[in-house]
Parts: structure tokens; C-alpha cells; sequence
């Protein structure tokens, strides 16, 4: 049995405080103990961002981050997005935008998307996609994934939070 | 859009949004990885990671001994049944095995820690068997067998011929003949493969939580590599995490996790690692190609002669009989008077192959369309101009048996030629060629593959069945299994165009065998087309019931009422006579409320094919051209994908923000197995099981697209629809091969053009040796 370390971090909102094995990954936390299923694992090695979620307002890999990393920090995993009604232009824009298909990569693409809005705010199609070269998707060809953050970029806000 | 915009047009052509798209975005939807039952435990597969040997023992003594574990079985725990599409595959190897990802032994523990733990106490002692590494080498009169029942090491064979090949090369003013490799890649879906096995022994049924792409034959195939009665058994499909093909075989981790679970009297779940997705999942044929063909100078091709070698892998999938689709582009794609194919399938050591979207296709259509180039080039006709007077036309009857009811192929030739300015292009690239290192080039492919189903099993149908509840809701309870591709939505829109009712009116049920009605699942480009039929018949008879309640009801002839807007309406002007919801609760509360339900089987009127592969095997057909722009640097071998401009024949769009979802992300596909994909099979052993090494396309190496879709109106198809789910992938490869002898004037016959064998095979053509 490995190592069992304590943190406290705030989880989409809400503080946590967790015994957690030292060798355990924040996507494993996720997906264990806090039964939180909308982070996926699609790799294991932090190449194709289907466990994409912020940390302080990072884009990281859930699965490469280690959970005792996360002592006093701020994470948001997807169910924070989907409650977070400044998110909810870029939740509809996703679907209006026809990008989702299988939708396994889907939630990592929303994390992403809003990392991208956040921190640079009015990028272009061709900026857009290199903010997501780390997230892979084997059905959309990722054009209506560009279409559905450049449009939740220039929606304007008081009609995102509708 | 609010529901009454929705209803005041139709619903047909309109840009609609996926229905489980809300809750994919916010990360609600459950995969089978998202699901865990009471009582759950893990399983673990042990892989040989030999690729031919004997099995001298297996001692699981000790796994069983560790606290924690609840079963471990080996070949001798299980039936000695076999799965397969020649069944020569049984889920746990206990004799030989014969290939890298070769099941031994499988745990069920409670934790993946004890699982691993228990794995590795597991001790096999094998004696290694001579190993067959090429399928060539598998042929050799001399070459040990991989299976001792399978003489030469066939699997499977397919002939073909319609005229006399000889007299057509005698017809011939100019003959050529190439070889044409095609390499190994995967599905790589991005949700690893998993299913959860719940096997309940006090009713002896069994509960499959499975991503499968056809449920109801894989009840029959699971009864009988289980030996249990069929209708124990229950499939539900969670959320699939994609499919292409990947899923139409049954593979051992399947049947093993039930062998787990009934071993150790508890659920189980086994999920795969993204390694594991790599070494034990499908790939696409790995191929070597003989091509021989001529024309005339007058620009009529004359003959087609076609040798195929396949490496099968160490077991026999639904992909050995890829062959069935390939013969149909080299047969059917162009007019062709004389056509002889074969193919074998060999048996190597190396991973076996699956079925994969395109299903052979793209294989076909890279050797057919580089010869289309290479003999227009021969007789100095333009490449378009030669297609255009080769290809086929609505009401033709192809070599093969084939009737092309509707057919856009020249519509799809011309628009994708005019849109990207191909003609003037072409000529500009090769006036430029060898002004410098990186270089521009446009490569044009066409494609033909089935649009309305095919008949491969006895029956290619579908049912459905409607339940109308007495607030005017629809359920759909489909066949039709949904894998990302947007079926759901279709059925939804074609059920609601019949009964004039919003898209919120609907809820579809799609993915559990004790619900719904039987299809045969998900594959051939076939759901829009044949599940979207029996919708639409399924809705006109409910449409019929209503109209006759609601002419009793308000006294008006029923030829004069029709559904509109929730309502029922006159259909001269339009006027609401009663709402729909009010009229079904009377009908609800009459003696005979048949209402409720209605049921269609839809069967296309297609055929088996014969004995000499002859007949029409589809109700309709796709058509596509696609015309790819590239930029060659040769200094580099790098190939950069600029556009592509594509015109596919799809009957009639139904979903336009869906059609076109699925024709960019299977150009992308394409470009993938063009230019980036390669599944490094080296000495039998997979070097790159991971998205490391293993190199998907990525947002910013996506071309700029250019789509037309050509309306044919497919009278068999749904408000004249046909499927296109296939069709984007399969010309890509062959039009960027195409375009790259346009940039440099070197052809390359194998793929993939990756940057080392772009240098490579550009700087052998020009004699001058690789730095």
C-alpha cells in the first residue's frame, strides 16, 4: 500500500480535504474517490488531453499531474464548467457548432476552449487551433471544434449567460 | 430556434444539432469506463508478448493464492470455442501462440493493483516456433504453418473476373503494370475498448455493458463461444467512444471478461490501457498490390488485372473480407471492360487486422486512381477529361452487377475540378516543378462505395418501432446503433418531418437488445439509409393511424388533414383543428388504443451476391471526387496538406451541421493514413503503442476544406438520402499520391508519405542518395 498524504484544495468551487495514495494521479482522484467521470483517460502519458483540466488557471493533463501536487490549489474539472453560467456560451457554442461526435475528447476540448478564452481572448482560427494541438479527436476533423470557441469568443457576453 | 421555427419549415437539409451533444459537452454522458456496478471487480488479460510458440505449461498457482483475487483462468478454465470470423481464434490461447497481443490467462481481482500483482505471478513456459514475419514469406512452399488446419497459410481467398483480361490487353494501345504498398494503422479511438460482464447466476442471465457496433449477431456469436442460451443474453450500449469499424468483430477481451465474471460469481470490468488499445485492438490491412491496366489512345480504359496480398495477422477478423469491397472500385468505380481480381489473405505472426471505416477501400483506390493518372498521362489526355469519359452514369449496370440508380459521379468529378481550379493549376505546377525545394501540387481520386446498406448477411434491415405517449411525445426504439456519427438525430429529424413535430417531441432509444427491434449493426456506411427508412416508414404508419382518429374526431375526409406544427391541420391552408397531444389522450382512452405503437422492418431491395461475387449488392451508392492541394518540400520530405476540395454524391443531406461533421473528420482520417499514420509493425512487434510515436493529425494540420454535396435524390433513400459515412476517407490518401507526382514528378507507391519516405523516395528517384 503506497504512502497516504493529505491535502486541501478547492475542487469547482468547493474545498476538499482527501487522503490520497502519494502515487495517485488528479485523474485518478477524479475519476476514484471523487467519482467525478467527466475527465477522461484517453492515454496516460499527457499527449492527447482528453483529461484536460485548470489548476490555478492552468490547461494541465490530469493524468500526468500527481494529486499531492494540487495541496492548496484550485482546480476545475468539466462538472465546474458545466455549472459555471460565464461557460455557458462556450457549452452551447460546442453544441451549435456541430463539434462533438463521440464526444470522448469533448470535455477536455471545453477545459481547453476555455483556457483559450480566457487567456487570449479575440484569437484567431489559426491561434485557436494551435491552443489545441494537445487535444486530440479521431471523429470532427476539429474544424467546428475551432468553429465553436471562435464563436463563443466573439458571442457576446450578456447573451452567453442567458 | 424555438420549436414553432422548427416546425414551420422543414426539418430536411436544416443544420441541426447533435441530441446527445448537451450532454457530452458537459461531460454527463457515461462510457462504459464511467460505469461501475456493486460488486465490480477487475479484470486483466496476461499477453504472450511471444509471437509463435508453443504453451509447454501455465502455472497460475500462486495468483490464485494472493488475497484480493477472485478468479484466474486459462484456456483449460473455459469452452474450447472460438470466435472469428472463421472462428479460428479462441478468446484464451491454450496450445500456441501466435502473435505479440495472444491472450494466456486472465485475473479478477478487486483492485488493478491486485490484478497486476496477480498477472505477474502467472508462469508460462513456452517453446518457440519458427516465426512468419511477411505475408510473402507465409506463401513459401516451405513456411511452417500458422495454423496446422490451414494448408499454405490461407486464410481467405477472393476471386473475381468479368470479360477476358486477355483480349482486353490485346484491345490495349497502352499497358501498365505497378506494385503498390500500403502500410498498417488503427482505429485509435480515443475511448479505449471496455466492457463490463454482469452475469447473474441465479437467472443465468448475462448483462454486457459493450461498445459493440452490432449487438444482435453478437448475441449469437457470444452464445456460442459462452454456450449460452441466446436469449440470456442482454447487450446494452453505453456511450461509444468511436468506432470506425474497430467494433464489428468480437474480440477475446469480450468473452474473457464474461469467463471472469463467471468464474468468480461478480461483475467485472475490463478496460483496456491506450498501450493495450495499440497492441490488441484491429488495424487496417497492411496490403500489397499487383495492378495492371490499359486504355486505348482514344482514352477508354480496356482491362483491369489486380493481384492482392494481405497480411492477415495470426487470426481471421470481419477485415479479411475487406477484399469483397475492394474488388467492387477496381470492378465498378469506372467502366471497365475486362476485369480479373485476386486476393489472399495470408497468415503471419504479426497483429491481425480488423475492419476498418472504408472497409478496403482506401487500399483499392489508391492503386485504381494512380493508375488513372499514370494513363492519362500516357496518352497525353487530361486526367479529369479521362475520368469524365471512364466514369459511370445513373441507370448503368456495372461488370459486377452493380446498378447505379442514381449516380453524381460526373457532377461530383466537375464540381470538385472547377472549385479548385484543378485543370489551370495542375498545369502551372508542373511548369514550376524543380524551381526550388518546396514545390505546390493538386492530386485528384474518386470513390465508389456502397450508400444504401449492403447485403452481407442474409437480411441488411432494420426496425423500428414508435411509441406515441398522450402528450404528443415520440419515442423512437431503433436498431440503429449509435457511434458518434449522429443517427439519433437523423431518425429524429426524418420521424418529425412525417409527424410535423419539433425535434423536443422526440426521444430515441438505440442501444439495448431487449428494447429495441433487431438490426444488423453498424457498419457499411448503412444507418441514415436503412434505420432512417424503417423511421420513416414506421412514422407513416403512425401518421396514417392519426390522420384516421382525426378525421373520426373532426369530421373531416382524412385526404384533407395532414401534421403540422404539434397540430393537426387542414392541409389546403394550414389552419389548426386540434392539437396532436389532445387528440392522442382520447386515443389513449379508447378500447383499441393501437396507437400507441407502431413497428417497420425495412429490408432494401439489394441482393446477395453470387458465387462469382456478381449481383447488386447495394440499394444505392456513393459517389465522391476529392481534389487535394499539397506543398512538397523536398529538402525535408515534408508533405503539408494545403486543401482539400471535396464533392461527394450524397442523395440528399439530411443533417447539414452532421454530414458535414462526418465528411471533414473522414478527410482528416484520410489525411491521417496519407501522411502521418504508421503503425510500426517491426519483427511482429508494435514499436509505437502510444499517441507519442503513434502521430494523429492535430487542429493547426488541418487544410483548409472545401465541401459540395450533390444532391442525386436516391429514390430508395430516405427523402432521397444515401451514407456517407465511409466515403471522406477513402480517396485522400490516393489524391494526395497524386499530387505529389504533380509537385515533384515522382510517383510513390507506398504509403505512408511521412517525411523520411517522402525524402527517401524523392531522392532515389533522382538517383542521389540520402544524406
Amino acid at each position: 500500500m503506497p504512502l497516504l498524504h493529505e491535502i486541501g484544495f478547492v475542487l469547482n468551487g468547493s474545498p476538499i480535504r482527501l487522503s490520497v495514495p502519494v502515487t495517485m494521479t488528479v485523474l485518478e482522484m477524479l475519476r476514484g474517490p471523487l467519482n467525478l467521470t467527466g475527465t477522461k483517460y484517453g492515454c496516460g502519458e499527457g499527449e492527447c488531453g482528453a483529461c484536460t483540466v485548470l489548476v490555478d488557471g492552468l490547461s494541465l493533463n490530469a493524468c500526468i499531474l500527481l494529486a499531492v501536487e494540487c495541496d492548496g490549489r484550485e482546480i476545475t474539472s468539466i462538472e465546474g464548467l458545466a455549472a459555471d453560467p460565464a461557460a455557458a456560451g462556450l457549452r452551447r457554442a460546442f453544441v451549435e457548432a456541430g463539434a462533438v461526435q463521440c464526444g470522448f475528447c469533448t470535455p477536455g476540448m471545453v477545459v481547453q476552449g476555455k483556457y483559450l478564452l480566457d487567456t487570449r481572448p479575440g484569437a484567431d482560427r489559426a491561434a485557436i487551433a494551435r491552443g489545441l494541438e494537445g487535444n486530440l479527436c479521431r471523429c470532427t476533423g476539429y474544424r467546428k471544434v475551432v468553429d465553436a470557441i471562435e464563436r463563443a469568443g466573439t458571442t457576446p457576453a450578456e447573451v452567453a449567460d442567458d | 430556434m424555438t420549436d414553432s421555427q422548427t416546425t414551420q419549415q422543414t426539418l430536411i437539409g436544416q443544420r441541426i444539432p447533435k441530441q446527445d451533444a448537451p450532454e457530452k459537452v458537459n461531460g454527463r454522458a457515461r462510457y462504459v469506463h464511467d460505469i461501475n456496478l456493486p460488486g465490480q471487480l477487475v479484470g486483466k488479460i496476461l499477453r504472450s508478448g511471444r509471437l509463435h510458440a508453443r504453451i509447454l505449461a501455465i502455472d497460475v498457482s500462486a495468483a490464485r493464492a494472493l488475497p484480493g483475487v477472485h478468479a484466474v483462468i486459462t484456456a483449460a478454465d473455459v469452452p474450447t470455442q472460438t470466435i472469428g470470423v472463421t472462428r479460428d481464434n479462441p478468446p484464451l490461447k491454450g496450445d500456441k501462440v501466435r502473435c505479440e497481443r495472444d491472450e494466456i490467462a486472465a485475473v479478477a481481482a478487486e483492485t488493478e493493483e491486485l490484478a497486476d500483482a496477480a498477472l505477474a505471478l502467472i508462469t508460462v513456459e513456452y517453446e518457440d516456433l519458427p516465426l512468419l514475419l511477411d505475408a510473402a514469406a507465409a506463401r513459401e512452399a516451405e513456411a511452417p504453418l500458422i495454423h496446422d488446419d490451414k494448408p499454405g497459410n490461407i486464410a481467405l481467398q477472393f476471386d473475381y473476373e468479368h470479360g477476358d483480361v486477355v483480349q482486353g490487353e490485346t484491345e490495349s494501345d497502352v499497358v501498365i503494370e505497378d506494385r503498390f504498398g500500403l502500410h498498417y494503422v488503427t482505429h485509435a479511438c480515443m475511448g479505449v475498448s471496455g466492457v463490463i460482464a454482469d452475469f447473474d447466476d441465479l437467472t443465468g442471465n448475462l448483462t454486457l455493458y459493450s461498445n459493440t457496433q452490432v449487438p444482435f449477431l453478437h448475441k449469437r456469436e457470444f452464445a456460442e463461444v459462452l454456450e449460452l442460451d441466446p436469449n440470456r443474453i442482454r447487450i446494452i450500449q453505453p456511450t461509444i467512444g468511436g468506432g470506425f469499424g474497430s467494433k464489428l468483430d468480437i474480440y477475446p477481451f469480450e468473452p474473457i471478461c464474461v469467463y471472469l465474471a463467471r468464474a468468480a460469481g461478480r461483475p467485472v470490468k475490463l478496460v483496456f490501457s491506450r498501450a493495450e488499445e495499440f497492441l490488441a485492438s484491429p488495424t487496417r490491412q497492411p496490403a500489397r498490390v499487383l495492378l495492371r491496366s490499359g486504355c486505348r489512345d482514344d482514352g477508354r480504359l480496356t482491362f483491369r488485372k489486380v493481384d492482392m496480398l494481405l497480411d492477415n495477422g495470426g487470426y481471421t477478423s470481419w477485415g479479411a473480407t475487406t477484399p469483397m469491397v475492394m474488388m467492387q472500385t477496381f470492378s465498378s468505380l469506372y467502366r471497365v471492360p475486362h476485369c480479373l481480381y485476386h486476393s489472399t489473405a495470408a497468415y503471419t505472426n504479426n497483429p491481425y487486422a480488423g475492419s476498418f471505416r472504408g472497409y478496403g477501400n482506401l487500399q483499392a483506390t489508391f492503386a485504381v486512381e494512380a493508375h488513372m493518372d499514370k494513363l492519362a498521362d500516357a496518352i497525353g489526355m487530361d486526367p479529369l477529361e479521362f475520368r469524365l469519359l471512364n466514369a459511370q452514369e445513373a441507370g448503368e449496370v456495372s461488370g459486377q452487377g452493380m446498378h447505379f440508380r442514381s449516380c453524381g459521379f460526373k457532377d461530383c468529378l466537375r464540381t470538385a475540378a472547377d472549385r479548385s481550379d484543378y485543370r489551370a493549376r495542375r498545369q502551372q505546377n508542373i511548369e514550376q516543378r524543380n524551381t526550388g525545394p518546396v514545390q505546390r501540387g493538386v492530386g485528384m481520386a474518386s470513390m465508389l462505395h456502397v450508400g444504401g446498406g449492403a447485403k452481407i448477411y442474409p437480411s441488411d434491415g432494420c426496425g423500428t418501432i414508435l411509441k406515441l405517449d398522450d402528450f404528443g411525445h415520440v419515442t423512437i426504439l431503433t436498431g440503429a446503433s449509435e457511434i458518434g456519427q449522429g443517427s439519433e438525430t437523423v431518425l429524429s429529424q426524418l420521424v418529425c418531418e412525417e409527424l410535423g413535430l419539433p425535434l423536443t417531441s422526440v426521444t430515441v432509444v438505440n442501444n439495448d437488445t431487449d428494447i429495441t427491434p433487431w438490426d444488423v449493426g453498424v457498419h457499411a456506411s448503412r444507418t441514415t439509409f436503412i434505420a432512417g427508412n424503417a423511421a420513416v416508414g414506421a412514422a407513416r404508419l403512425a401518421k396514417e393511424k392519426i390522420l384516421k382518429a382525426a378525421a373520426a374526431a373532426t369530421g373531416q375526409p382524412m385526404q384533407e388533414l395532414d401534421l403540422r406544427s404539434g397540430g393537426i391541420v387542414q392541409r389546403q391552408d394550414g389552419s389548426t383543428l386540434m392539437t396532436l397531444d389532445k387528440l392522442l389522450r382520447s386515443m389513449h382512452f379508447q378500447d383499441k388504443a393501437d396507437l400507441v405503437i407502431t413497428n417497420y422492418y425495412y429490408e432494401p431491395p439489394s441482393v446477395h451476391q453470387d458465387d462469382q461475387h456478381k449481383g447488386d449488392v447495394s440499394a444505392a451508392y456513393a459517389w465522391a471526387c476529392q481534389v487535394v492541394e499539397v506543398e512538397v518540400d523536398s529538402d525535408t520530405g515534408v508533405v503539408r496538406l494545403l486543401k482539400c476540395t471535396a464533392a461527394h454524391d450524397v442523395g440528399r443531406v439530411i443533417n447539414r451541421l452532421g454530414i458535414e461533421g462526418q465528411i471533414e473528420g473522414g478527410i482528416v482520417m484520410g489525411q491521417g493514413y496519407a501522411l502521418a499514420e504508421d503503425l510500426m509493425i517491426r519483427a511482429g512487434h508494435c514499436l509505437n503503442p502510444g499517441f507519442r510515436d503513434y502521430k494523429l493529425i492535430t487542429a493547426p494540420e488541418v487544410p483548409e476544406l472545401d465541401l459540395s454535396f450533390i444532391e442525386t435524390m436516391d429514390g430508395e433513400g430516405p427523402r432521397g438520402a444515401k451514407g456517407v459515412g465511409e466515403a471522406p476517407a477513402i480517396c485522400v490518401a490516393a489524391a494526395v499520391a497524386n499530387a505529389i507526382e504533380n509537385a515533384t514528378g515522382v510517383r510513390i507507391y507506398q504509403l505512408p508519405f511521412t517525411p523520411e519516405n517522402v525524402y527517401r523516395a524523392l531522392h532515389a528517384a533522382a538517383h542521389d542518395p540520402p544524406v
